[in-house]
């Protein structure tokens, strides 16, 4: 079996982001970028699939500006077998999944793992449209994912608990923070990762069709917190929690 | 061409969530239909009938209804957005897994989690985990979007009376089963939808002393949340983590004791109404976001604050 595993190339967690002066955006010059945390546990869910012997290649692939090859090698280093670049900047997911399904159809993908979100736009969509263009079952927010024949069993964080859902294959899965612990890619693996197959393509070549539907107008800081008071005692505390601010 | 609000519930009563995005639909028109899609679920659809400002809701029973899979309920949806220009869910996980893939049916952008209505057309939405505020127009003529539950008040539970009429389900796409569902049981309340939220840092030094949280989370009914050098260290479970990566809270009372606040902890965190932080570091960048902060030994702090909250 092949897996496509979808990486984007966003600004690194730790950073604290910096909306632009003119309200036009979010400033990435100079940032530290990194692959998409639910990425890359989707990564080392599907490498350990393939650990397990049942998954035969794990195909990364990245939409988005030349810099995203590195990303991919960051998933290739992890223990991707190849990846293929689509080079598209500003992709939306509706765009990002159509693209996405043409790879699928290209490559004769039966399983596509991918992060429940980006933490950049945090849409939350792609995945589950994949799956609609595909006519494929999906399970997101996955939390364990058993595979087995002809289905994938998926574990489900869903709000208030856990909910288990059996898919055909082929399917979709989408990562939750819970389904593995990704690793560190060692440094043999990062070397052996540059002799790897890349490939680039552009959505023209896939036939796809990615003009935007969306204008974002403006992009604004959001009402800026102050700090308040400190408190000398437990005693003070409790005093103004019930007193003034009247939440206990 | 009216407006569309998918109710989210178990069957037999509805999640007051679904009221959230009526309100949410209030702002974008007065033609508003609910659709209650699931199985002998009769009961949530006279409860989605008696929100006020709801005029028709529509009812699809059928066994493959009966969890909201994706796969049977979203063909559904689509076929309603030929009648409809707006399809709104909260985005809950039923809504965050559906709407997208009714989106894409459609070939329509989804706007997800919105958190105001400028327009027939525009809308605001935090990105970043709500480090920035994007106002986004889109020129899709149907317009599929989820809503931020906390952004739109809950419209009241009584007061309507519109018709119910029953419509036939899509069918089975047989695709996907449901196999089980595992609700935790929690002693209190699930960290996400909690009204208060208590969450331990690397200050609390071992898992063991997560019980000086406890202690206070139990008299005050609060969840019990960490920040990601907790987890990372193996305090606590992946699930208890708040941040960026973690959950999103914005509870009525937070409480972060031995957490020092990095970015990506108060991305998750700081919607909150009334935040308190304990920390012995008074240099601690959770105390610049903080309502009220106590400098000292948390250690010493928390069985003091069990005890006076106790009190009362």
């Amino acid at each position: 079996m092949r897996v496509i595993v979808p990486v984007k190339r966003v600004i690194d967690y730790n950073v604290k982001i910096r909306v632009k002066p003119d309200g036009t955006g979010v400033d990435t010059a100079n940032v530290k970028m990194s692959m998409n945390p639910f990425d890359e546990i989707a990564v080392e869910e599907a490498v350990r699939l393939k650990e397990a012997g049942k998954v035969q290649e794990v195909i990364a692939v990245s939409v988005g500006p030349a810099q995203a090859q590195e990303t991919i090698r960051t998933a290739l280093a992890i223990g991707a077998d190849r990846g293929i670049l689509v080079l598209e900047e500003g992709v939306e997911p509706l765009a990002v999944a159509k693209l996405l399904k043409a790879l699928v159809e290209k490559e004769s993908v039966e399983l596509v793992i991918l992060g429940k979100q980006a933490i950049d736009d945090d849409s939350n969509q792609t995945g589950q449209m994949l799956a609609a263009l595909l006519g494929w079952g999906q399970a997101t927010f996955a939390s364990k994912v058993e595979l087995g024949e002809g289905k994938i069993t998926v574990t489900r964080e869903v709000d208030g608990g856990l909910e288990t859902d059996e898919l055909k294959l082929p399917a979709i899965v989408t990562t939750d923070l819970r389904l593995n612990e990704p690793r560190y890619a060692s440094l043999p693996n990062i070397m052996k990762a540059k002799k790897k197959q890349l490939d680039t393509v552009s959505a023209a070549d896939l036939g796809v069709d990615v003009s935007p539907r969306l204008t974002t107008l403006k992009v604004v800081e959001p009402p800026k917190r102050g700090a308040g008071v400190k408190v000398a005692s437990v005693q003070e505390l409790v005093d103004k929690l019930k007193n003034e601010a009247k939440v206990i | 061409m009216g407006i569309l609000v998918i109710a989210e519930h178990d069957n037999q009563s509805l999640k007051a969530a679904t009221r959230n995005a009526v309100t949410a639909a209030t702002k974008l028109g007065s033609d508003i239909t609910v659709l209650v899609a699931g199985n002998a679920c009769q009961a949530a659809a006279e409860a989605a009938a008696k929100i006020p400002g709801v005029t028709k809701v529509l009812l699809a029973e059928a066994p493959e209804l009966a969890h909201g899979l994706p796969e049977n309920v979203a063909p559904l949806i689509a076929a309603l957005g030929q009648s409809h220009e707006f399809l709104i869910a909260t985005a809950t996980s039923f809504g965050k897994s559906t709407m997208p893939r009714v989106a894409a049916l459609l070939d329509v952008q989804q706007i997800s989690e919105i958190m105001s209505v400028e327009g027939p057309n525009t809308f605001t939405r935090p990105i970043y985990a709500g480090n920035a505020i994007a106002t986004v127009q889109t020129a899709d003529k149907v317009k599929v979007l989820t809503v931020r539950g906390t952004a739109f008040d809950a419209a009241p539970a009584d007061g309507g009376s519109a018709p119910i009429e029953k419509i036939a389900s899509t069918g089975d796409a047989g695709l996907s089963r449901f196999v089980g569902q595992e609700l935790s049981k929690y002693e209190r309340p699930e960290l996400t939808s909690a009204r208060r939220v208590i969450s331990g840092g690397r200050g609390m030094q071992n898992g063991e002393n997560f019980k000086l949280l406890e202690a206070v989370a139990d008299k005050i009914g609060a969840a019990i949340g960490a920040s990601r050098a907790a987890v990372d260290a193996g305090f606590v479970p992946n699930d208890y983590q708040v941040g960026q990566t973690g959950k999103i809270v914005a509870p009525d009372l937070y409480i972060a004791v031995g957490i020092s606040g990095a970015i990506q902890h108060l991305a998750g965190m700081k919607d909150s109404k009334v935040i308190v932080a304990i920390n012995k570091d008074s240099e601690a960048p959770i105390f610049s976001v903080a309502d009220y902060g106590l400098v000292g030994d948390l250690f010493k702090i928390m069985p003091e604050l069990a005890e006076e909250i106790g009190k009362a």
